[in-house]
């Protein structure tokens, strides 16, 4: 059987129980679906079952929410091993994993929480980074955060933080462009300064989500990543502001709560493939090489 | 331990406690933010652990749910979670110690059947994630010499779940869902039951009395003939046939183990 692994420089769409049958059935014209990793770790049931078949007709990109990159303690081992053996069996062109913590003492907090931007954290950041790549086998793309609270102790901006952990850990980077305008929003920034800094040549995929907003008596505004609704209008423009300096690439619409019907969610999908053919033609894509960093190590 | 790396250690354990206990004050190293007092950014993170956890309880134990209503479920919900928070990134199976945890919440002491519900649940939700096997028909014992019958072991189901209620606890269950007649449930009699996939449906079946521990002794891997002869112990009555009978119609046995006591430990 003959299955294309590459994640194309298309649009893909979360993939949800709840749509499982619509995509087997309709089988849409769409290039690829990203699961989260942590809810195929069951032993077997439906999940598997109904993944395996999607997988037959569309590559996979593997999205960690669960290893706590950003956690001050080892990452955990066992949890490791669960995403090789996904990787192993569902072979994903693309892994990611996000800029954040997310276990403590071994509490799971279901969340990915803020980290301080210093050079302690960047190595922090970067040994788990090198350790997930060399136990998954594959390059990582580190996602930039959602935040709702800057640290005082921070001494690098966002941005520098990662280039810095990508030169450290010879990772890739996800640009989640609705983050940037969440973060941007809470923190009183401008979110197309940030687009406009980040360094696109690194990215290797995108993703695009719906957020809810909250304003306060005194006219603050909040923004919250809930992926609950349609992208807004500022981040398509933040999007397509980002294609037109760093051309076409793998864009994910993340959809997940309130789910619509599979029509709506992939009329985002078709939204996003307007704007990237437009920039397929300027457009280059970053070369998605599998890590294979043992055997560069013993040769 | 470097001293920078306890400082990422000491942030993180000060603002876990403050995300499990919302007395406490948001944790010093966090500056004030532009969208009004650090306290509000806080906030988003605190709701997002609670209202993520609860909304993983409420997707695995619906029924439980729906017979307390939202509101309840919710302030239940939050107590579990702060007793038993998740000791995994893997949520799947969360939820395991739900129904101990209901049968001493004094607030829910008013529904005395709600434990087994949330047990019943959480069988139905192992069932759902277990280990894929196929199961076998009945037709495979004619192979067996008739000598070697009493001698065999059964390898059962992965995802096979005994559940036993002093309630009718799968009646009710049933009936939540709108399928049976709530009025005409029994309450004073309890059920056995069986929760199962044996293939992408998980199945919940009520066993006829003797069964749940005739078949948990071939789970802990009795020979079929000791399991039957302490079923006739417990009640000369006890059919063998018939619920040799069930136990294939509903999927439970995967593989023959021809000698019992050599590969009792199999499983």
């Amino acid at each position: 059987m003959a299955r294309s692994s590459t994640i194309p420089a298309r649009a893909g769409v979360g993939l949800k129980a709840q749509h499982y049958e619509a995509v087997l059935d309709g089988r849409p014209d769409l290039g690829w679906f990203e699961v989260h990793a942590e809810n195929y770790m069951g032993a077997g049931g439906p999940p598997h079952h109904y993944l395996t078949r999607i997988r037959r007709d569309y590559p996979l990109s593997l999205h960690g929410v669960g290893l706590s990159i950003g956690g001050a303690a080892p990452l955990d081992e066992a949890h490791l091993a669960r995403f090789k053996d996904l990787a192993e069996r569902y072979e994903p062109g693309l892994v990611s994993e996000h800029l954040a913590w997310s276990t403590h003492n071994d509490i799971y907090f279901n969340d990915l929480l803020p980290l301080p931007y210093t050079n302690e954290t960047v190595v922090r950041v970067s040994d788990h980074l090198e350790r997930m790549q060399d136990v998954v086998g594959h390059r990582v793309l580190l996602e930039n955060p959602s935040t709702y609270v800057t640290f005082r102790e921070s001494t690098m901006s966002e941005i520098d933080f990662l280039k810095a952990v990508v030169k450290l850990s010879g990772c890739g980077l996800l640009l989640d462009v609705n983050n940037v305008m969440v973060s941007a929003t809470n923190q009183g920034t401008a979110p197309e300064a940030y687009i406009d800094s980040f360094p696109l040549e690194h990215v290797g995929e995108i993703h695009l989500g719906g957020h809810a907003r909250e304003d306060d008596d005194q006219g603050n505004t909040l923004l919250i990543d809930a992926h609950d609704r349609a992208v807004d209008d500022a981040v398509w423009r933040l999007y397509d502001r980002s294609l037109a300096r760093g051309g076409a690439k793998p864009t994910l619409i993340e959809w997940d709560n309130d789910l619509p019907d599979w029509e709506t969610l992939y009329s985002e999908a078709r939204a996003a493939e307007q704007l990237l053919e437009v920039r397929k033609i300027s457009g280059r894509v970053p070369p998605l090489a599998k890590r294979r960093r043992a055997h560069v190590a013993a040769g | 331990m470097s001293p920078q790396a306890d400082s990422l250690a000491a942030l993180q354990q000060a603002f876990s406690a403050a995300l499990r206990d919302a007395a406490q004050p948001v944790p010093a190293p966090i500056a004030v933010g532009a969208e009004g007092p650090a306290a509000r950014g806080f906030d988003v993170y605190r709701n997002n652990v609670a209202v993520s956890l609860i909304e993983a309880l409420e997707a695995a134990f619906p029924v439980v749910l729906r017979l307390v209503g939202a509101d309840f479920f919710k302030a239940t919900a939050r107590a579990y979670i702060a007793e038993e928070p998740p000791r995994s990134p893997v949520l799947l199976l969360y939820g395991r110690g739900f129904g101990d945890f209901l049968e001493t919440f004094p607030p829910a002491a008013g529904v005395p059947y709600l434990g087994d519900m949330a047990r019943l649940e959480w069988a139905q939700l192992y069932a759902y994630h277990a280990s894929d096997a196929a199961p076998l028909e009945i037709d495979c014992l004619s192979a067996v010499p008739p000598a070697e019958l009493g001698s065999l072991c059964f390898v059962l189901h992965p995802s096979l779940h005994l559940i036993r209620s002093r309630w009718p606890v799968v009646s009710l269950w049933a009936a939540s869902g709108g399928a049976a007649d709530e009025t005409d449930i029994d309450m004073k009699s309890g059920q056995e039951a069986a929760v199962i996939r044996p293939a992408l449906k998980v199945e919940t079946r009520l066993l006829p009395p003797g069964g749940h521990d005739f078949i948990a002794d071939l789970m802990e891997g009795a020979t079929l003939g000791a399991a039957a002869e302490r079923a006739v112990e417990r009640d000369p009555a006890f059919d063998l046939a018939v619920h040799l009978q069930g136990l294939f119609e509903i999927g439970a046995v995967t593989a023959l183990l021809p000698s019992g006591p050599d590969t009792q430990t199999l499983q």
